[in-house]
């Protein structure tokens, strides 16, 4: 057990490295120049040349590698060229709204499509399946950016119940965060409570015809007892899994979401840095979203282990 | 301690009156990007500027008509073809209580022109030096004459810093500006926010009447405007032209729509490389004939709604150097096919067309498409992301770009950069020694009516070499509540909070 965690922790380090050279290099290969967006309408050739000697961009690329990840490793991820924040203050901004409204959508996105796919299930070819499965469809096929601006003409413009965009911290005003996130969230969580909701469906349509939940109808348990406590326990399990990943992408940001609210998260800080070629904000945010996704990985590892004896020999 | 700073607010809430910022409303305005750096040496943004406007003041303004007004500086005049003169107001602030005087001046120009990386230098290059007359007086000494010298100090590079703020921060001084505007830096969330609060020792501080200014970022326009139905906005800069009507429909909102300074143009590639040598690349004639195969203003209609005023020439008819003998031609597809005819072009002419991967953007290509084909021309429209487009034009690596300007105040701004032979941003590689002269000589005298005769022979010049074709002067499209008043329009597009007001 402690070999194989040790060795697990060993590969992350390396993949964290190749994950910085990766993005490093994978940026070079982008077209337009930083220097050029930088300047902005000024396009004087002395200005350009300052502007590449200022970002180090006239240096060989190893060179600039080096520098940078020398830096990283001491804890200092650069400044943001376009807007000359740390980018070490950027991420520390972004990172709790992201976790939030991940969250948030994670949640509706579990309470919405694990019982509708339990429901639909029980119900198998029934109107309530029909109607769960009409439900899902229309969510999945429903694009985030259409549904957010509907929901914002109409919650917020026709009706005024809620902000129509922005964000304001938890620290800060809780009701309005919780005000501010819910649509956003609520758009996010539609797709994947969708996802959910049809794996779940599957799931348990083959718990349900296994040879335990026979026995136990045979035992002559309530129906919804054999449905919650046995089938559903087995058909949950490829049901966490998914749910794992999805949790991992909603981490990583959603771009469109996070545009139509204007939600400062990581999506929109990623795609803008992308557009105005501000390579360290790049680097610092895949860097720390792939640190992220490591260490998940890592501790899910882990735990795998603990829950199955067999694996700890390995 | 702690009850010395409770006086010390007591006092300061009495010290200021009835105009405290806490008593005051707060202004919500949607902007439609992230702003960058703010620091008016560093930042190349135009949003920037709108946060500008309420941050830090200049050492002189633009009026309505586009005339040069006093800022900070009380009164300017130029004593020789070369030098010019500001006396500043007395008893100015910076936000952290030092003064604004003529050290200040003359450390923030050189700021501007020795910072790694400054914004500024270009714009100022003219500027020899900077010389201390009195406290209140100083007198800077160009190298050689420049009309648009004066016009430049109306936007950043007039923007005074506060010396001691700026030794301190260093290349931090964007974290925490510190200016001598009507308003003071509070925070700036990056991409969501940057807000500014009343700064009581402004010279001019009976012209504030709002306490706070929030800038949200909302770069989608249709989100932008729905803030600004739902109130969550009071007021929002670039409504989209396709939204013009929704907004005149709203009872609570009303806009402002004025000329603005910025054009939008086709740049033909004339000598930049190989992919100069096309028939457009080096025939006038072939260029010529495109131009006749456009209609702008059904150009317009159909993208814009009709919002934007048609135009062939850089200069918006706001500005006083605008040529009024150089009109927007109409559409002649005879006269073009006759052009193409004397040319001696094989038809269809082909015509690589570079556009941005906006929607707008696509769909003024393909409407050009479609108008041009008639004539004889083959467009392909190209998209390419912007950033990239500006690295192609660099190399010389296109055809045809559309690609606007977002205009200056001063007309050489819109011209010389562009057409001058060997510009930076001369990206065709134009070269007519006449236009050389005629743009050195708008730079060198300072009447207004000498230097509109030469901008309108240089507008006249362009409809026949056709390096870049304007198609039409951008309007600002600003919406906001009608409990908002006093908003002046200037075609610059900035919004100045001093006359504000916002009722509660």
């Amino acid at each position: 057990m402690r070999g194989h965690l040790g060795i697990r922790i060993a590969q992350v380090i390396p993949t964290l490295l190749l994950v910085s050279i990766y993005v490093f290099c994978l940026q070079q290969l982008m077209p337009g120049d930083p220097a050029l967006v930088l300047a902005g309408e000024e396009r004087d050739p002395q200005v350009l040349a300052q502007i590449r000697a200022e970002l180090w961009l006239d240096r060989p690329l190893p060179i600039q590698y080096f520098h940078w990840i020398g830096n990283v490793l001491t804890g200092d991820f650069g400044f943001s060229w376009r807007i000359r924040q740390p980018v070490s203050m950027l991420i520390a901004q972004k990172l709790p709204v992201t976790l939030q409204l991940g969250s948030m959508a994670f949640v509706i996105a579990l309470s919405i499509g694990v019982p509708m796919g339990i429901i639909s299930a029980v119900n198998k070819n029934g109107f309530l399946d029909y109607l769960a499965n009409g439900i899902g469809l229309a969510g999945l096929s429903t694009p985030n950016f259409w549904l957010g601006i509907m929901m914002i003409l109409l919650i917020s413009v026709q009706l005024g119940w809620l902000p129509p965009s922005g964000y304001v911290s938890l620290a800060e005003d809780w009701r309005q965060s919780l005000a501010t996130t819910i649509m956003p969230a609520f758009v996010l969580g539609n797709a994947i409570a969708a996802v959910l909701m049809r794996h779940t469906r599957s799931a348990m349509l083959t718990a349900l015809e296994q040879d335990y939940v026979r026995t136990a109808r045979a035992k002559g348990l309530r129906e919804w007892t054999v449905v919650l406590r046995h089938a559903l326990r087995n058909a949950l399990v490829p049901v966490v899994t998914l749910g794992a990943l999805e949790l991992g992408t909603l981490l990583s940001g959603a771009v469109l979401t996070e545009q139509v609210f204007s939600v400062p998260g990581f999506g929109k800080l990623i795609v803008d840095a992308v557009f105005n070629r501000d390579y360290p904000v790049v680097q610092g945010v895949v860097l720390v979203t792939a640190t992220v996704y490591v260490t998940l990985n890592l501790v899910a590892d882990v735990l795998y282990v603990l829950i199955n004896p067999r694996l700890r020999g390995a | 301690m702690r009850r010395s700073l409770i006086a010390a607010a007591l006092l300061a809430t009495v010290a200021s009156g009835p105009l405290a910022a806490q008593d005051l409303p707060t202004l919500r305005i949607g902007l439609a990007d992230d702003a960058d750096a703010l620091d008016p040496t560093m930042a190349r943004s135009f949003v920037g500027r709108i946060v500008f406007a309420g941050l830090c003041d200049k050492l002189v303004d633009l009026d309505a008509n586009l005339n040069v007004v006093p800022q900070l500086a009380e009164s300017f005049a130029w004593t020789d073809s070369k030098t010019l003169v500001f006396k500043l107001r007395p008893n100015m602030k910076f936000h952290d209580g030092t003064d604004v005087d003529a050290a200040a001046v003359k450390y923030t120009m050189e700021r501007h022109l020795t910072m790694q990386g400054s914004g500024r230098r270009a714009e100022i290059s003219s500027l020899d030096h900077v010389e201390i007359v009195d406290p209140l007086t100083v007198r800077m000494v160009l190298k050689a004459p420049s009309a648009p010298f004066l016009t430049a100090l109306t936007d950043r590079a007039g923007m005074i810093v506060s010396p001691k703020a700026a030794e301190a921060a260093g290349k931090d001084f964007s974290l925490k500006p510190v200016c001598a505007g009507p308003f003071k830096f509070v925070e700036r969330v990056a991409q969501d926010h940057i807000t500014l609060e009343r700064f009581d020792g402004y010279w001019n501080a009976p012209a504030i009447k709002l306490g706070r200014i929030v800038y949200r970022t909302v770069t989608d326009p249709s989100v932008r405007l729905a803030n600004l139905q739902a109130g969550a906005l009071d007021m929002a800069e670039r409504i989209a032209p396709t939204d013009v009507e929704t907004v005149k429909k709203n009872a609570k909102l009303k806009l402002a729509v004025y000329d603005g300074l910025g054009y939008q143009a086709l740049t033909f590639n004339v000598a930049h490389g190989d992919r100069a040598k096309t028939p457009i690349g080096q025939s006038a004639l072939v260029r010529q004939a495109f131009a006749l195969s456009i209609d702008r203003a059904a150009l317009v209609q159909v993208v814009y709604a009709g919002m934007f005023t048609p135009s062939a020439q850089a200069i918006p008819p706001a500005s006083p150097f605008y040529a009024a003998g150089v009109p927007a031609p109409g559409r002649d597809i005879a006269a073009a096919k006759k052009l193409l005819a004397e040319a001696g072009v094989k038809l269809p002419v082909v015509v690589d067309l570079t556009v941005t991967n906006s929607a707008t953007q696509q769909q003024e290509g393909e409407v050009m498409q479609s108008m041009a084909a008639e004539a004889g021309f083959d467009v392909k429209v190209h998209t390419m992301e912007f950033a990239a487009s500006l690295d192609a034009d660099d190399r010389g690596d296109f055809a045809v770009h559309l690609i606007g300007w977002s205009g200056r105040a001063d007309a050489d701004g819109n011209l010389y950069v562009f057409l001058h032979t060997g510009g930076p941003q001369n990206v065709s590689a134009y070269s007519n020694p006449d236009v050389d002269v005629w743009l050195d000589g708008a730079r060198a005298v300072q009447d207004v009516a000498a230097r509109r005769d030469l901008y309108g022979k240089i507008a006249a010049q362009n409809v026949k070499d056709v390096p870049l074709m304007y198609l039409y002067i951008n309007k600002w499209i600003t919406g906001m509540s009608t409990k908002l008043e006093g908003y002046t329009p200037i075609a610059d597009g900035m919004i100045r909070p001093q006359g504000l007001t916002l009722a509660k």
